[in-house]
């Protein structure tokens, strides 16, 4: 008896109906795509996007050459070269990212005494020339500059949860 | 409009008959063109997503842009590949395609040629497509392209005798090869059509249909997952639009003709019918062919987007165990209703 309604249901494509009823009601539901570049999904706090450098409010570079992030990068991306300064304060010479060896883990920003290197929230950038995804000390400061009210205004957010 | 005849009287044969040509291929690859449209949109859709939406409004320009870059692009004609048959395949695979429209009557009398045949020259025809399948895949020199060739080949083989067998069935019943006369014979409302009284052979016919035309579930023959795109995957550019063409002129022409052989083809659903027929009478037999069409075409794509593909050999158990056995004994029964006379359909 089992037998012959299963072969019944299975003459009469009873269940390949069911899968075009549950096809047919999606086409009628409520898309979810985002229309990309008009469109944006809204960003965590905690975003990890491109790298930046922070200034103090007063214009001096937070960084002051500990290295802590050279030594946690799990892909080795940063390269730090430190001197002292004029004024006896210890400061890099050259800070730099490998963009193509980053892989955006969040750990540099962890390990900063000074909240100096930072991730934002930019996500959208290209290279069009070989090098380019090297990021030197000046572009990483420009970046942290133009988007410094973005950057406070995130680790303030944050700032309860640590 | 009179001298529109008489410029028309005037032509000479070869032309009229380029004209009409034209007049039917042109519309049917805009239909193709937009149909690979539509079933990106509705796949999407399916899919809770919106489809193409770039090109153009709302992406309607995007057959286009697809048809400019294929245009462009390289023919690479792969190490090792018979030249010749590798570039006749496609045409061998789209010809038949677009030849079997000759004999389709779009409306009472308005057919190309209107052959006594015309039944056995789409049977003949459609199964011509799978060459063009079988070649490529074996002037492609590769084993990806020569699994799929074989597997499609064994498919049609199996599946053509089922479709074969369920157009006996239409020709029992209709008592003519002629398209023109099977759908005057289906005269009278929806329930006069010939889906009624063989309604297991129009299932056949119309999933034999789906297996035909090598479409989603019966798609072992380019099964992306396992022969990367099976006899296709060495066919780049303009070479590989053509296939991608054939397989779309395939679906609405296996379409049409199921809507020709079992639901009245320009008949009118609601003739005869009180009040609904007379409200409707206004619609030309043309309209009601496109609807039905579009129906199945539409189908074609509500399957795409909601069945897994057939394992291998439950295609093959299908094709012999279930599908000719079921259109044998239909055959018997329509016979019976046919010498009976049964009432309605046969009377």
């Amino acid at each position: 008896m089992k037998n012959a309604i299963t072969y019944f249901r299975s003459l009469f494509l009873f269940e390949l109906l069911k899968g075009l009823s549950l096809t047919g009601r999606y086409l009628f539901a409520r898309k979810v795509t985002l229309n990309y570049p008009e469109e944006k999904a809204p960003q965590s706090p905690r975003f990890r996007g491109l790298h930046a450098l922070r200034r103090y409010p007063n214009g001096e570079e937070r960084c002051i050459a500990c290295k802590l992030c050279e030594a946690v990068c799990p892909a080795l991306a940063i390269t730090i070269e430190a001197e002292p300064r004029q004024d006896g304060s210890r400061r890099t010479t050259r800070y730099d990212i490998d963009l193509f060896k980053c892989i955006y883990c969040g750990f540099c920003e962890e390990s900063c005494p000074v909240d100096s290197i930072v991730e934002t929230r930019v996500h959208e950038y290209h290279f069009e020339e070989r090098g380019e995804n090297i990021m030197t000390k000046d572009q990483l400061l420009a970046i942290g500059d133009k988007h410094e009210a973005q950057l406070a205004a995130d680790r303030a957010a944050q700032a309860p949860y640590r | 409009m009179d001298w529109l005849i008489a410029f028309w009287g005037w032509l000479p044969l070869p032309i009229q008959i380029l004209l009409k040509i034209a007049a039917i291929l042109i519309p049917l690859l805009l239909l193709v063109a937009y149909y690979t449209y539509a079933e990106r949109k509705l796949i999407g859709y399916m899919q809770v997503r919106v489809g193409p939406n770039r090109v153009g409004p709302k992406g309607w320009l995007q057959p286009i842009a697809d048809a400019v870059k294929l245009l462009f692009k390289e023919i690479i004609l792969p190490t090792g590949a018979n030249k010749l048959l590798f570039l006749i395949a496609p045409l061998i695979s789209i010809g038949p395609a677009l030849v079997a429209w000759a004999v389709f009557p779009f409306d009472a009398g308005v057919v190309l040629a209107d052959i006594n045949a015309g039944l056995l020259y789409i049977l003949a025809l459609t199964s011509m497509g799978v060459y063009g399948v079988v070649i490529a895949g074996w002037a492609s020199n590769s084993k990806y392209a020569f699994l799929g060739a074989m597997r499609s080949a064994a498919q049609i083989v199996a599946y053509e005798i089922a479709m074969g067998f369920a157009l006996v069935g239409v020709l029992v019943a209709a008592g003519t090869l002629n398209l023109g006369e099977i759908v005057m014979r289906q005269e009278g409302s929806f329930l006069h059509w010939y889906w009624l009284p063989l309604l297991p052979l129009f299932l056949v016919y119309w999933i034999s249909g789906v297996a035909e035309t090598n479409r989603a579930p019966f798609d072992v023959a380019e099964g992306e997952s396992e022969i990367v795109a099976g006899f296709h995957v060495e066919y780049s550019g303009m070479a590989f639009a053509v296939f991608f063409l054939a397989e779309y002129a395939n679906m609405i022409l296996i379409s049409a003709l199921t809507v020709l052989m079992f639901f009245g083809g320009w008949l009118s659903p609601f003739q005869g019918i009180p009040l609904l027929g007379d409200y409707t009478a206004w619609v030309p037999g043309f309209a009601w062919l496109l609807l039905k069409t579009f129906f199945f075409m539409f189908l074609f794509l509500w399957f795409r987007a909601t069945f897994p593909r057939y394992r291998y050999d439950q295609i093959m158990r299908l094709g012999w165990k279930v599908f000719i056995p079921i259109t044998i004994v239909w055959i018997v029964v329509v016979a019976l209703m046919k010498v009976g006379h049964m009432p309605w359909w046969f009377d």
